[in-house]
């Protein structure tokens, strides 16, 4: 019997209607547990780097993670894996919500999509019954209005659905996949589904997962919920209130905006407006966020309500969280109203929170400035606000300069030419990145947004504080409980760090501390990521319920895989370095490993080089930040290096760059 | 106190305050119900077989948790809806029956009727234990009953069995149990 996962995948051949129930092997899962780490496995094995994003050979993963479905709290997520168009990378989005926990009770793992369906579809999977449907009459419907309309079709009320809107139909760069309450947004996922013609995967699952041992495992799951409870009554003390509770961050319930809209970026990631919150404006937002929200709402077996439901007067009802709740309002310079008013209808076309009102905003920026003119905006209203709808319904539906920022800024620039490229400032290989612009370059940060792949900072940042606090006194106090540090340096660490004079940045924390804090924090985001859990209650937030203690005894006792914090750690830098080995043949090299040039003001390239190669070092990937034949060999990962020798990328027998340091870790 | 029959016993009566205000649609009470149910214990999970449902519509904010009551043979003649600070709820949506009419409170493979036990044998309902949204809170209380009551509600539920099975065959089946016991 298979514990925790169900054993099956479906695979699905849009191309020729043709639909499998695959049973899976175990072994994979030990080696690379579940979720990214297997969807990895196969697009290694499945889609070579010849294939773009919009071949009929390109995969499009939906797979639940490995502890999805059993009662580990806040284990609900949905990691979607294909091809970028975008970064024309892998892309791993995720999404909470409801729908992987459904898929495991229906009996399978993951959905393969392969090859293209002539025709628009849906696929209902229904226990094992699964059926590839019609959806030509769901064309052009909004992403939510398509989940209400299936599930009344169906007489379903309890299947969840993930779906697309316009936008994905449409191939739009940054289109997202909806599912209620959440969406998996970067990376363009959604144009993939798009281009395969499937509006929407709808699950709904009636049988047993079952658990390896169960009395341990509701043991451990009793420890997570009084943890959270402990936290919710203890929240960290000398850090902003976003940062001291548990969670995805609380925008949904939070009201004062004062760090968000005074330290981030408004319009085109350019203008800081400090001295921007004032009591009329918090009155004002209070009001509209107190009138619209209707509930706030959680994800599957979660306590923590991080999203909710947003109603504005005259518009559907739709779900919402994080930070979208403003990236349109400071992407267009306007006021809370407009940014949840417009976030509705971004929501039914189905795009990404981030990347849209920075495409839109950087259009109009080249307009100012004369680089696009008057013919390419055609109709385009006087009003600011205005001009972000009319913006909005061009790219969705790729009209005329639509067409042209439906690619993101990166390729609109390209295309554009006439010095555009100067205003798409605001990318990391390719995509664009919060709207941040910093003074004094942060070392750790620094390293994230280089070297993150997943090519979001909120998805390899956490469990190491943002900044210093002021006094040692502070610091003693928040190291006493932290048991989640994987070894007992990280607490000196951060004990010693000023925030000011010798032990301040950019030269402390210490280049190898930095890579130390760096590879600490990935690896968790990435364990989350095959085990489907949250980062809201792991990775994320400081101080989290999950940690590399108590997550081996879940996946040994859930999963029935025996594992210690070392055979885990192993595990997840197998899959990790797969993920690497997987952009590496697509051509990703050091060069694209760079945060925007404008991210912070003072600079410091000598550091920044050498933070970069020891990184490498530690990770066993060379100057080139290619993945080492030793390395590769010690993960068991030779069939890697072999392919990557055929392709001339690593040379046989070349000079490993693997420190003594990480050998002495094995 | 003195009754006409003599005796008054002491009965626990033990009520699940369900504040409909506070849920947030996590289902974590469907989750931990069917996991404490399963055989062994905690060996499986499913919500499907839960004791707890909660009927959640998230765009018309309906959220409500319903714990499974009796079987019953029959559906209502009649459905009926409520309209409750202008949102309407489906018929049925209070309804704790495992009935004909819908698949809810039954094992999906057997469709054996399940019922609420309130956990027996824990300290408390693990439903209300698991939400920490405080949208379910345990009350007990003592009241004293007549038991007179008890044997009419007995006499009650003796009848419903005999229209359901027969007169004979209850009979029947009364023999067996208390040869057995
Ligand atoms: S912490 Fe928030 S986002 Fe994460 S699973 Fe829970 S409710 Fe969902
Ligand atoms: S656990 Fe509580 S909050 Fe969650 S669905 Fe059940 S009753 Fe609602
Ligand atoms: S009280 Fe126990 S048996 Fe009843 S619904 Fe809650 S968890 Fe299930």
């Amino acid at each position: 019997m298979r514990y925790a996962e169900t054993g099956f995948n479906l695979e699905i051949d849009l191309s020729r209607g043709n639909i499998e129930r695959v049973a899976t092997d175990p072994k994979d899962t030990e080696l690379y547990l579940g979720g990214l780490g297997t969807n990895a496995k196969i697009l290694w094995d499945r889609v070579p780097p010849e294939v773009d994003a919009f071949s009929p050979d390109n995969l499009l993963i939906f797979s639940a993670g490995l502890l999805c479905g059993t009662p580990a709290t806040g284990c609900n997520r949905t990691i979607v894996s294909t091809m970028s168009p975008q970064t024309k990378l892998m892309a791993f989005s995720m999404m909470g919500g409801f729908w992987a926990p459904e898929l495991k009770y229906a009996g399978y793992d993951k959905v393969i999509l392969r090859g293209k369906s002539p025709d628009l579809v849906y696929i209902w999977i229904h226990n094992d019954q699964v059926e590839i449907r019609d959806a030509s009459h769901l064309a052009g419907k909004g992403a939510i209005e398509t989940a209400e309309l299936i599930k009344q079709e169906l007489r379903e009320p309890k299947a969840q659905v993930a779906a697309i809107g316009l936008a994905g139909e449409n191939r739009v760069f940054y289109a997202s996949i909806e599912q209620g309450r959440s969406s998996a947004s970067r990376g363009g996922i959604g144009a993939v589904m798009g281009d395969k013609k499937v509006k929407a995967i709808v699950v709904r699952g009636t049988n047993d997962i079952n658990i390896a041992q169960p009395a341990e495992f509701i043991g451990l799951c009793n420890e997570v919920l009084e943890y959270i409870k402990y936290r919710e009554e203890h929240p960290i003390p000398g850090v902003m209130p976003i940062l001291a509770g548990l969670g995805s961050p609380q925008e949904m319930k939070v009201h004062d905006e004062k760090w968000h809209t005074e330290n981030f970026m408004w319009g085109n990631s350019r203008v800081r407006r400090k001295g921007f919150w004032n009591d009329e404006i918090a009155e004002n937002w209070k009001e509209t966020l107190e009138s619209a929200r209707t509930r706030l709402i959680s994800c599957f077996n979660c306590p923590m309500k991080c999203g909710a439901t947003i109603s504005m007067p005259g518009l559907p009802t739709y779900m919402m969280k994080c930070f979208t709740k403003l990236t349109y309002t400071m992407g267009a310079f306007s006021d809370l109203d407009f940014g949840l008013r417009i976030a509705q209808r971004a929501t039914e076309y189905g795009v990404d929170g981030f990347s849209t009102p920075q495409v839109m905003a950087f259009a109009l920026e080249l307009y100012e400035n004369g680089i696009l003119t008057d013919d390419d905006f055609p109709g385009m209203p006087e009003d600011n606000e205005g001009r972000f709808y009319w913006l909005l319904d061009r790219i969705v539906r790729r009209e005329g300069i639509g067409d042209v920022l439906a690619d993101g800024t990166y390729w609109a620039a390209k295309a554009i030419g006439k010095g555009a490229e100067e205003y798409a400032h605001n990318t990391i290989k390719k995509h664009e990145q919060l709207p941040l612009k910093l003074s004094m370059l942060n070392p750790i940060y620094f390293l994230m947004y280089s070297t993150g792949e997943k090519i979001n900072i909120t998805q390899i940042e956490g469990q190491f504080p943002q900044a210093p606090f002021p006094k040692r006194e502070q610091r003693e106090e928040f190291v006493k409980d932290w048991i989640q540090v994987p070894d007992e340096k990280f607490k000196q660490y951060f004990l010693d760090w000023e925030p000011r004079g010798e032990n301040s940045m950019p030269y402390y924390p210490t280049v190898p501390m930095v890579c130390d804090i760096v590879d600490w924090q990935e690896m968790m985001h990435y364990i989350d990521d095959a085990l489907g859990q949250c980062a809201g209650l792991s990775s994320f937030p400081l101080k989290p319920p999950y940690h590399i203690h108590n997550y081996p005894k879940f996946i040994s006792a859930g999963a029935g895989i025996d594992m210690d914090e070392d055979s885990l750690t192993q595990a997840a830098r197998r899959y990790r370095t797969l993920v690497r080995a997987i952009n590496i043949r697509r051509g990703m090299r050091r060069a694209d490993e760079k945060p925007p040039a404008d991210h912070w003001k003072k600079r410091f390239p000598e550091l920044e080089a050498k933070l970069l190669d020891e990184y490498y070092k530690l990770k066993g990937w060379n100057k080139e930040g290619i993945p080492t034949q030793e390395a590769l060999h010690k993960l068991g990962l030779d069939y890697v290096s072999r392919d990557f020798i055929e392709r001339g990328i690593l040379t046989e027998g070349e000079e490993a760059s693997v420190p003594e340091d990480s050998e002495k870790k094995e | 106190m003195d009754t006409v029959n003599g005796e008054k016993k002491k009965k626990i009566i033990k009520t699940i305050k369900i504040d409909v205000d506070k849920c947030n649609g996590c289902r974590a009470c469907e989750v931990i119900c069917s996991a404490f149910h399963a055989e062994p214990k905690y060996s499986s999970n499913n919500p499907a077989r839960s004791r707890i449902k909660v009927i959640r519509d998230p765009l018309r904010d309906i959220y409500i948790p319903v714990y499974a009551g009796e079987y019953t043979v029959a559906e209502c003649a009649g459905r009926d809806k409520y309209i409750i600070d202008g949102k309407e709820y489906d018929e049925c949506a209070f309804c704790r029956a495992s009935c004909p009419s819908r698949e809810d409170f039954k094992e999906p493979d057997s469709g054996l009727p399940l019922k609420c036990d309130m956990c027996e044998g824990e300290d408390e309902p693990l439903c209300v234990k698991w939400c920490l949204a405080d949208a379910l809170i345990y009350e007990e209380r003592e009241e004293e009953v007549e038991e007179e009551e008890t044997l009419e509600e007995l006499e009650v539920g003796l009848e419903s069995l005999a229209s359901k099975y027969g007169l004979q065959e209850l009979k029947e089946a009364l023999a067996r149990l208390s040869q057995q016991g």
